[in-house]
């Protein structure tokens, strides 16, 4: 698998670290309920199908990305800087 | 029929005619008192004990594919039980006492070999740690012995001791410890379980769960519409998809975990050694083929097939450890998806749909807990109690911060 880095460009699997589901962008603010934070780090969707999901450019800008791709065919249709995304901003 | 030496001997003098099938292939009733959703190891072993056990034959699996073609197949066959928590500690113990008695009890040849596991450790540190957890599972009535390096070099002279990054310091040897041969222990229940009237339905997947006023009543399929009010959960990788059908959003998060065999070669590796620090384990089956893996690839996916660079790590990591693997063939690799959960232990409870329970959650180390896993589930679906080995394995352990995180490395699910 590879993975095209907005900064970096097209770059091997390897120089990326996965942390996992964009969940983690949704940060529960302090002094939020307890299930607010079992959603945020424990529950998820796991789809068999298009996900989008958190990695870090490691080995290249150090960047974070929301990746989105298919968990089944492991084919990737967008990769976004975080610091730049347009969806999955936290509310 | 039931299976022994002598008639191994006789069929075979008369042309291996007399074998009859291991069980049935029943169309599904309309009706039944409970349904096993997924037929791996452990909805099989809970069929197996709902009948054994809790005298419930009225019963059936449902299996989307054929008996055996899940992780039960795909597994490296690592058996054990030294593990360090309290909730664990007592469940794999319990789990290795039924594998010790599961042959005689199955009338079946699992090839189970306790041919001793030794997991190695490099550093003051880690020793440390393994003197801790060896006293944890001695506590638990289990065994344990720390080994230096001498200690491991009378047993694994083969390796490469003096390694420049992970020079070999000792090992933890679980002298109960070993493998089985996988499908065997799939089958060995299939046949159990069909002897006491339990009926295994292939290539039936579910596709709806059927909640009436919170309570289960049924569910889908693709083979019909089946009734029953108590319905188990039991599907390993899949454990999102079934759950969603009875709206819930499980913590879990499916990845992939890859496995490779060699040619057939003679004896070469008498026992299961674990490479932690390389992200290697090994074994040799009774066929020959050295049978080994790693970690994850690390990202959520449920491609049944991994990718390169953790081919190439865990190729690495074995030639680091024991240099004189490298002549042998490889002669397949492959990949089973993995229900990860964010403490790396599992889940065996009810859910907030009355009848309606859920075993999931057994991250790469489900293998072992067969035996245990069904005596646990169908003692739960049985009576509505938790057994007592199996009471920590709870659902909601996440919401209220009762985790049963083995290797403390927090709630990302890929790290366990
Ligand atoms: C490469 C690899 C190595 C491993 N090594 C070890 C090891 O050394 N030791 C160890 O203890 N564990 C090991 N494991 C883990 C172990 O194999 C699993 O934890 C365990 O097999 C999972 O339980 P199961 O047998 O019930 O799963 P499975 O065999 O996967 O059973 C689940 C079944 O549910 C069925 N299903 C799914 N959805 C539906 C549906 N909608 N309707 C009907 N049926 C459905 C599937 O087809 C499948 O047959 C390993 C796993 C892998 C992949
Ligand atoms: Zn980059």
């Amino acid at each position: 698998m590879r993975l095209t880095c907005p900064l970096c460009g097209d770059r091997d699997r390897r120089e990326f670290y996965y942390y996992g589901a964009e969940d983690y962008l949704h940060r529960p603010v302090e002094g939020a309920p307890l299930a607010d934070w079992d959603n945020y780090l424990h529950l998820r969707d796991n789809p068999a199908g298009v996900v989008r999901d958190l990695w870090y450019h490691e080995a290249g800008c150090a960047q974070w990305l929301v990746v989105t791709r298919s968990t089944v065919t492991h084919e990737v249709s967008g990769v976004e800087l975080v610091a730049e995304r347009t969806v999955g901003r936290a509310k | 029929m039931r299976y022994s030496g002598l008639k191994v001997i006789t069929e075979g003098l008369f042309g291996n005619k007399g074998w009859t099938p291991a069980w049935r292939d029943p169309a599904p009733k309309a009706e039944y008192d409970a349904i096993i959703i997924g037929g791996g190891g452990h909805g099989l072993a809970t069929a197996f004990y709902l009948a054994k056990n809790h005298g419930l034959t009225n019963i059936a699996v449902l299996e989307k594919s054929h008996i055996g073609s899940g992780n039960i197949g795909r597994n490296t066959t690592i058996v054990r039980a030294n593990y360090f928590l309290p909730g664990n500690s007592e469940f794999y113990s319990h789990s290795l006492k039924l594998w010790e008695q599961m042959e005689s009890e199955l009338n079946y040849n699992v090839m189970h070999s306790q041919r001793g596991l030794i997991n190695l450790f490099h550093s003051d540190g880690q020793r440390d740690a393994f003197v801790r957890r060896g006293n944890a599972m001695i506590n638990q009535g289990d065994d344990a012995i720390l080994l230096d390096r001498e200690g491991v070099r009378e047993h694994l002279p083969y390796l490469d001791f003096e390694q420049t990054r992970f020079p070999i310091y000792g090992g933890l040897l679980h002298p109960r410890g070993g493998s089985a041969r996988h499908d065997a222990v799939a089958w060995g229940y299939a046949r159990g379980a069909d002897q006491r009237g339990v009926d295994l339905i292939q290539n039936c997947e579910v596709t709806g769960i059927d909640i009436q006023g919170g309570k289960v009543v049924g569910v889908k399929t693709t083979r019909g519409a089946i009734r029953a009010k108590k319905v188990g959960i039991i599907v390993a990788g899949r454990s999102s998809q079934v759950a969603a059908m009875a709206g819930m959003r499980l913590p879990i998060e499916s990845h992939v975990l890859q496995a490779f065999v060699t040619e057939g070669l003679k004896p070469v590796i008498n026992h299961v050694v674990s490479f932690g620090m390389g992200h290697f384990y090994i074994s040799q089956s009774d066929k020959g083929g050295l049978v080994f893996g790693g970690d994850l690839d690390f990202y959520a996916s449920y491609a049944s097939r991994g990718n390169l660079p953790m081919v190439e790590h865990v190729m690495e990591a074995g030639m680091t450890l024991m240099p004189m693997i490298g002549r042998a063939k490889v002669l397949r690799s492959w990949g089973g998806i993995m229900d990860m959960s964010p403490d790396g232990s599992p889940i065996i409870d009810k859910t907030h749909v009355d009848g309606l329970f859920i075993d999931c959650g057994w991250n790469y180390g489900g293998f072992k807990a067969v035996p245990a896993s069904g005596w646990c589930m169908a003692h739960l679906m049985a009576t509505g109690e938790p057994h007592e080995v199996a009471r920590k394995l709870r659902l909601d352990r996440f919401a209220t911060g009762h985790l049963l995180d083995e290797e403390g490395t927090g709630s990302q699910h890929n790290l366990h």
